[in-house]
């Protein structure tokens, strides 16, 4: 009985179907995450809702319609103003004595916000009010909320060379460092104080 | 004189491509690994709302999607054209929408359950009225962090 030999298995295709297997494997892959803009809804606490006095110049008010027009302050808009307007409304600092903002560059217009930890901007829309149009004012909100918070963080930070959006995004990146983060929290924390992101949004006409 | 004199050898010798599936199998594997099949099959159009002062949304396994649009053509006649929801494979009314960020909460790691963020995909032609009835329902089993997922671009693309 003559052993024979097993004859070798030709591996000349196995590039062929590796190859085949990548294309696949290429053309399913999504790598990008999802972005978007983060925002906390109140809780819903129907038990005491006390109310709070608040003066009417603390408040800002935009308006959303169903035609998609934008109303801010009782004064018909542009989104393209929303922005700029909402800087001058929370950097204003007209307060007085106890509430004055020793760090607001604003006009000091006794007829806008005392001070940014008093100012609220309120959001308010329609039931048939688009969804991007709402993004957009979103968007341009919280842009108010960031050029101001980027500037008191590079005038707090100015030897760290970034401004608070990319500290944040440092913060918040999984791969950084405890030691870093516990280095950046406390200076992410101060700039918030000062500028806190106080947008509070009504429910939405029923009609 | 021949001493110096190169023995020609003719052609050259051919590249050994043995390695070749190797290479192709390192590739293979690192998107193997990389690859996030879509679990869900959209059934609403989905054209994101454009912004520019947007946060990543990290740790995918942090996060429950919530769909929102006209239903896509092949649906258009049996849900018609308004702004319907979409959780999971299946079209759902507002009132499921508790149910299902209740049922996603359970299904996830205890020490996650209080970190979950909630990724609002909601088609930029949607109505406010349907997104702030998600909101309230969010509210009502305490869902409050919210993202409004977005594609990143100039907010002035929303404007037309």
């Amino acid at each position: 009985m003559a052993k024979r030999a097993a004859p070798e298995v030709n591996a000349g295709s196995m590039a062929d179907i590796a190859f085949l297997l990548l294309i696949f494997f290429l053309v399913t892959t999504t790598i990008e995450t999802d972005s978007g803009l983060n925002r906390k809804l109140p809780p819903m606490d129907e038990q005491e809702q006390e109310d709070i006095i608040i003066r009417q110049r603390n408040i800002f008010t935009v308006v959303v319609n169903k035609y998609n027009q934008l109303l801010v302050e009782e004064e018909p808009t542009e989104i393209q103003d929303l922005r700029q307007m909402a800087i001058e409304f929370l950097d204003n600092g007209g307060g007085q004595g106890e509430e004055a903002c020793d760090f607001c560059q604003g006009k000091r217009d006794s007829s806008s916000s005392d001070n940014p930890q008093k100012a609220i901007i309120s959001l308010k829309n329609d039931r048939e009010t688009s969804y991007k149009v709402y993004v957009a004012v979103q968007n341009e909100l919280v842009a108010a909320y960031n050029d101001l918070r980027n500037r008191e963080f590079q005038r707090l930070n100015p030897m760290l060379g970034m401004n608070f959006v990319e500290a944040n995004k440092i913060y918040n990146d999984p791969r950084t460092s405890t030691n870093e983060k516990s280095a950046l929290k406390p200076k992410l924390d101060e700039v918030k104080n000062l500028f806190p992101q106080k947008l509070s949004e009504a429910e939405p006409n029923k009609n | 004189m021949s001493k110096f004199k190169k023995k020609k050898s003719g052609d050259l010798p051919a590249i050994s491509t043995a390695s070749l599936p190797d290479i192709v199998f390192m590739l293979l594997f690192f998107f193997m690994v990389a690859t996030v099949m879509r679990d869900s099959t959209l059934m609403v159009s989905n054209t994101l709302p454009a912004a520019d002062q947007v946060q990543k949304l990290d740790k995918k396994d942090r996060i429950m999607y919530i769909y929102a649009g006209k239903p896509s053509s092949r649906y258009a006649d049996k849900y018609g054209t308004g702004g319907r929801i979409q959780l999971n494979d299946k079209f759902a009314t507002v009132e499921e929408v508790g149910a299902f960020i209740l049922a996603e909460r359970a299904s996830k790691r205890q020490e996650l359950q209080n970190v979950l963020t909630t990724a609002l995909k909601v088609d930029g032609d949607t109505k406010m009225g349907l997104v702030s009835d998600i909101k309230q329902e969010l509210r009502k089993v305490n869902a409050l962090k919210i993202n409004y997922t977005t594609r990143v671009g100039d907010y002035r693309q929303n404007m037309n």
